[in-house]
């Protein structure tokens, strides 16, 4: 292998995952390159996580001030450019809030923060998060927020079903689907979703915080591995 | 011209709305079992300065349909729009400081 991946990773005011990112990062082979919000510039980074947080106090609504940060009309360039782009819980809400996802992100059904570790399983494999998986993979990951309800008007959710666009749903250890498994009332159990093109992704649970044998499960692990793998091949 | 709108922003109807449901539990537990349907919203005051009404209206939908709501999930309503005195005359809430 030549160089290493570089990975921006945002901090917005607010942004809590910044470190832990940069951290699975580094982990997993990869340089980490800590990106400022008030920044309109990208640093030539091969990926681009936006983190987990609570960018500007989640002020109206989750990630809707966020959007209109200096960084984020770069971070639109660079995706529209085909660039790997993956927000993380508040980042996943920051990137359906700027219209680069579908749906959004609203408060639990059950009205509850919730933290703990879920189980997830890979729908889509046409993103360079999950790339390397095999679609079904079950993957144990943490989740800790108060609003991840995942929600689209009927067509939306026809369109993203339909076409695929589903990266990762809530499920039981054996992949098996139900409320029971849902944390937050999501639609369709989901956790994550793509772009069309596939090279935005978005969920809720927190691959970086899953990737030290040390301090738990290691679902996030292959996920983090194939986003670094697949930015480098891109180059 | 100065223009004050109030605008009231809610979940889309048919989307369960968690905190509606929530507050309407809390009411048989207060004897109010004749009250159902509640739902959560925000409301939102701002100040427009236009030519007219027409213009400041038309400011204030672009404002709530590009950052007061979430158009994937929320509607928005103007509830009010009235006229008010310029920016040299003090301002409603501001006190006399």
């Amino acid at each position: 292998m030549g160089r290493r991946p570089r990975v921006g990773v945002v901090t917005f005011p607010g942004s809590l995952d910044d470190r832990d990112a940069l951290r699975a990062v580094r982990l997993l082979g990869g340089e980490g390159v800590p990106l400022w919000h008030a920044e309109r510039d990208l640093r030539g980074v091969d990926a681009v996580i936006l983190p987990g947080g609570f960018s500007y106090g989640d002020y109206l609504r989750t990630g809707a001030i966020a959007r209109f940060a200096p960084v984020m009309e770069e971070v639109r360039r660079f995706a529209e450019a085909g660039g790997p782009v993956l927000g993380i819980c508040n980042g996943f809400q920051i990137l359906c809030e700027a219209g680069l996802l579908p749906g959004a992100l609203a408060r639990n059904a059950s009205l509850r923060f919730v933290c703990r570790w879920v189980h997830v399983r890979v729908e889509s494999t046409a993103t360079p998060l999950t790339a390397e998986l095999l679609p079904g993979e079950v993957l144990e990951v943490p989740v800790k927020h108060g609003e991840g309800r995942f929600l689209a008007g009927p067509e939306d959710l026809a369109r993203i079903e339909g076409q695929g666009l589903v990266v990762f749903r809530y499920c039981g250890p054996g992949g098996e689907l139900g409320d029971a498994w849902n944390p937050n009332g999501s639609a369709g159990h989901i956790a994550g979703v793509r772009n069309e093109a596939g090279n935005v992704v978005g969920l809720m649970p927190h691959p970086e915080h899953a990737v030290d044998p040390d301090l738990g499960p290691t679902g996030g692990q292959p996920l983090l591995a194939s986003l670094l793998a697949r930015a480098l091949a891109r180059v | 011209m100065r223009y004050r709108f109030e605008v009231v922003v809610s979940l889309k109807p048919g989307l369960l709305d968690p905190q509606g449901k929530a507050v309407e539990g809390a009411l048989p537990a207060l004897g109010w079992t004749d009250v159902s349907g509640v739902r959560v919203g925000k409301h939102v005051e701002l100040t427009v300065e236009a030519p007219d009404e027409e213009a400041a209206r038309a400011r204030v939908e672009e404002v709530a349909r590009r950052l007061l709501s979430n158009p994937v999930i929320e509607d928005h309503r103007i509830l009010r729009a009235e006229e008010v005195p310029g920016p040299d005359a003090a301002e409603p809430g501001r006190g006399a400081a």
